[in-house]
């Protein structure tokens, strides 16, 4: 049964995804993209060639193109610079990769100095010193002799 | 064997500054566009960055260089771009009128969708020859940081004089035509 309800919200995702791509949103894709010239995202910027690529992104939507189509519309005009996210491919593949690699490092030194640091070995407390016989024989005689 | 390991992290931080500062020095180094107009305007005369684009009304390229021999009006525009509505009109008169002096006047489309670009260039009647640069990978070398900008380049690819903004005013216009005079006898 348990597996039936993972199948089902698998497949509302996927048909959820799907309808996604079929008709995309504008504000989504505004945000998605970078405009050339001011350098913020399209939602961001009022900039005239933002504004013109706003309008080219809802005549593309209202003709059917897909999300995808719509962006590599865009960055056949502009490069791939337009994307706010670099490509998961090629030299965009880095942007991801470097941060994870950093944190993974990160976590690994730390890992490392917890590791080491809980290692040491506490300073060892200073021994009694055990007195000389014959001085603790001299110390009990006096207390006797105070109680006394 | 702890002051060692103690020696090797200061080493790599060390080595990491290090390399912070070579990138810096780097890039400041590299800067080619900053001082471009600048040096050009203290009459350095500095090379053109030369670039290799595609024609905007033709599947044919255009290297800068190639037009070696003649002095050139380049001018960055773009069709959404409101100053160079009035500043395309003056520069299709330039090059209709001084072509035959070895002026070639070069408009560099840049930052903008072709399709509108062309429309531009139909609706002004411009003639002259034009480069499309989408991503607008070129202007950076130039140090443009609007639109338009104008580079007048003498017979040896050497930026005479640079004009940020439109060559609308007379007095923007005098001196474009005095630069022109400079680089077409140079």
């Amino acid at each position: 049964m348990r597996v039936l309800v993972v199948i089902a919200a698998v497949g509302l995702l996927a048909l959820g995804g799907g309808a996604s791509a079929a008709t995309p949103n504008a504000a989504d894709l505004e945000s998605e993209l970078v405009c050339p010239v001011c350098e913020t995202t399209l939602d961001q910027s009022n900039a005239p060639i933002a504004q013109r690529m706003k309008a080219f992104i809802r005549a593309r939507i209202a003709a059917g193109d897909s999300e995808q189509e719509i962006k590599d519309a865009l960055v056949a005009q502009f490069g791939p610079e337009v994307l706010a996210k670099p490509p998961a491919g090629g030299f965009g593949l880095l942007a991801w990769l470097l941060p994870l690699a950093a944190l993974g490092g990160g976590a690994v030194a730390v890992a490392v100095l917890i590791r080491k640091w809980s290692r040491r070995r506490p300073p060892s407390e200073p021994e009694e010193e055990s007195l000389d016989p014959q001085i603790e024989r001299l110390v009990d005689d006096e207390l006797a002799r105070f109680d006394a | 064997m702890a002051s060692r390991t103690r020696l090797v992290a200061q080493g790599v931080a060390i080595g990491l500054v290090a390399l912070l500062f070579v990138l810096l020095a780097w890039s400041l180094l590299h800067d080619k566009g900053g001082d471009l107009a600048k040096r050009a305007n203290r009459g350095d005369r500095p090379s053109a960055p030369d670039f290799t684009l595609e024609r905007l009304d033709e599947h044919r390229q255009l290297t800068l260089s190639s037009l070696r021999g003649k002095a050139v009006v380049l001018n960055v525009w773009a069709s959404w771009c409101i100053p160079c509505k009035d500043e395309a009109p003056y520069l299709e008169q330039l090059w209709r009128s001084q072509r035959g002096r070895g002026l070639v006047v070069l408009g560099l489309d840049a930052k903008d969708f072709r399709a509108d670009a062309r429309r531009f260039a139909g609706r002004y009647d411009l003639t002259f020859p034009l480069v499309y640069d989408g991503p607008g990978n070129t202007i950076g070398d130039y140090g443009v940081t609007g639109f338009p900008e104008t580079f007048v380049l003498d017979r040896d690819g050497r930026v005479v004089q640079a004009f940020a903004g439109a060559v609308n005013g007379e007095d923007e216009r005098v001196r474009l035509r005095s630069a022109i005079e400079s680089a077409v006898s140079s």
